[in-house]
């Protein structure tokens, strides 16, 4: 056991917890933060996307030692800036418009995958945007809706 | 929760030199492979674990002495993004791009893939086709390796226990041409049901030389079809250059069947993806 600490959503974080543990498990288990989903546990699924220093990576493959000093974000954290306005971000937003999340559990890992996707300044074109959440598995929407909603972010404003 | 053994997280190479050469201890780079095979207990779970991700000796990529060099902790987001090997060898921009999708190309490393040797390991045949070499060190000091002499048998390498993987040179001779070619099921996060890279020198009167045709998933370890070699070198990637060389690779390999494909299969791709190959070099 070793003490991490790290930023999650922008406040610091601590837990005395084994260097293997995943990031995945010390997100919902010692942080409560259950936001993020495990599906496969293997990397195949995208379902516990997060960022980690701003890149986009699969919590379930990531052990916390290698977190140690850096900054975590978590679907919790999208909407956190976004509700000082009493809102959800732009992208859950565009989420709930364009029906882009029927059963949800891809929903929090897709929202992480987009959100590093534009940060990165990625554009609304089709292509790009499917292969920015190629690694993010949805067996409800057909992704249509999902890609929709991206676009419909990635679209300046007039 | 998966097991979570023991982990070191060395700052210097030093440091986990000496804790490789104090007992078994299996190294982490980014996990994409080592924690999916814990998680699925995939393989016994290993005693201690070393991190690499805080050793800088691991990183970077440079240009040294008409080679290119890749720290082996690269992650094929950073090949991606490297103007050097987009200038130098852009065939690794070009494959980093078709190995699984943003979160495993934004953690994934060159050596991690090295040390895996997985056949189906996509940036493999690239290292054979351009006759990389492989650095690694411990405390009985540093060796390089011939990427040809690297992937003894299924999932065994050259690489010995107490040994790290440090990076990879890529020698850049003048005129050298190098392609790549990856059929999977789906065009992310596939594995690879045949990988192939194919390098040629050519100083226009004498024919191509120097021919490299790599290929993976088609064996126990990735390899070179030699007898195809033969037959392209001193050749022009003329049509009738292309249906030999298709026809004898087709004979030329061994590869098995398995739950992805069969071995039919796979030698009838293969033969197909080095056609396509030779028809783009030979421009008909
Ligand atoms: C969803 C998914 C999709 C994938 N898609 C592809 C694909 O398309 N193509 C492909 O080729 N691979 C693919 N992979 C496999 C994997 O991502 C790659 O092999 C990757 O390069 C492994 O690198 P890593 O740093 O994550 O390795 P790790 O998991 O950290 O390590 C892998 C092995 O190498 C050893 N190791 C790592 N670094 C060193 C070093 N410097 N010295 C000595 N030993 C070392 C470790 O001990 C371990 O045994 C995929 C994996 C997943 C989960
Ligand atoms: S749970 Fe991590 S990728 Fe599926
Ligand atoms: S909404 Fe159900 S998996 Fe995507």
């Amino acid at each position: 056991m070793s003490a991490y600490r790290f930023l999650v959503n922008g406040a610091p974080a601590q837990v005395d917890v084994p260097g293997m543990r995943r990031l995945l498990d010390v997100l919902r288990d010692d942080l409560g933060l259950t936001g993020t989903k495990e599906g496969c546990g293997e990397g195949e699924c995208g379902a516990c996307s997060v960022l980690l220093d701003g890149q986009v990576v699969d919590a379930c493959l990531v052990p916390v030692c290698q977190v140690e000093g850096r900054i975590v974000r978590t679907v919790e954290g999208l909407s956190l800036a976004a509700r000082e306005r009493g809102s959800l971000d732009t992208l859950q937003e565009a989420f709930l418009e364009h029906g882009a999340a029927q059963c949800g559990i891809c929903t929090p890992g897709m929202l992480m995958a987009a959100r590093a996707y534009l940060d990165a300044g990625g554009g609304p074109d089709d292509e790009s945007i499917r292969e920015a959440i190629a690694g993010n598995l949805c067996r409800c929407t057909g992704y249509t809706k999902i890609v929709d909603a991206i676009v419909a972010v990635a679209t300046p404003l007039e | 929760m998966p097991a979570e053994p023991q982990i070191d997280v060395p700052r210097h190479l030093f440091e986990a030199y000496e804790r490789l050469a104090a007992g078994p201890t299996r190294p982490i780079a980014g996990g994409t492979d080592v924690m999916v095979a814990i998680t699925g207990e995939l393989a016994p779970i290993p005693e201690r674990m070393l991190d690499l991700s805080r050793i800088d000796a691991l990183r970077g990529i440079q240009l040294e002495a008409g080679s290119l060099v890749l720290g082996a902790r690269t992650t094929y987001t950073e090949i991606r993004r490297s103007a050097l090997c987009r200038e130098h060898l852009p065939v690794l921009v070009e494959a980093a791009a078709t190995i699984g999708a943003a979160q495993i190309q934004n953690r994934g490393t060159l050596g991690g893939n090295i040390a895996n040797a997985s056949p189906a390991g996509d940036m493999l045949p690239i290292l054979l086709a351009t006759d990389a070499a492989i650095l690694v060190g411990g405390q009985r000091g540093e060796r390089e390796i011939p990427a040809k002499d690297f992937f003894i048998a299924y999932r065994k390498t050259a690489l010995a226990p107490d040994e790290l993987i440090l990076h990879v040179r890529f020698p850049l001779p003048p005129g050298r041409e190098v392609r790549f070619r990856k059929v999977g099921t789906r065009r992310a996060q596939a594995i690879s049901k045949v990988v192939m890279a194919l390098a040629w020198e050519d100083f226009g009167s004498t024919g191509w030389q120097n021919v490299r045709v790599a290929l993976g998933s088609v064996a126990a370890t990735p390899i070179r079809a030699r007898k195809t070699e033969l037959i392209l070198e001193g050749a022009r990637p003329t049509p009738e250059a292309a249906d030999l060389a298709a026809e004898i690779l087709v004979r030329e390999l061994n590869p098995i069947d398995d739950v992805r494909s069969t071995a039919d299969y796979r030698r009838m791709v293969s033969a197909r993806i080095l056609h396509r190959l030779l028809r783009e070099a030979g421009g008909w």
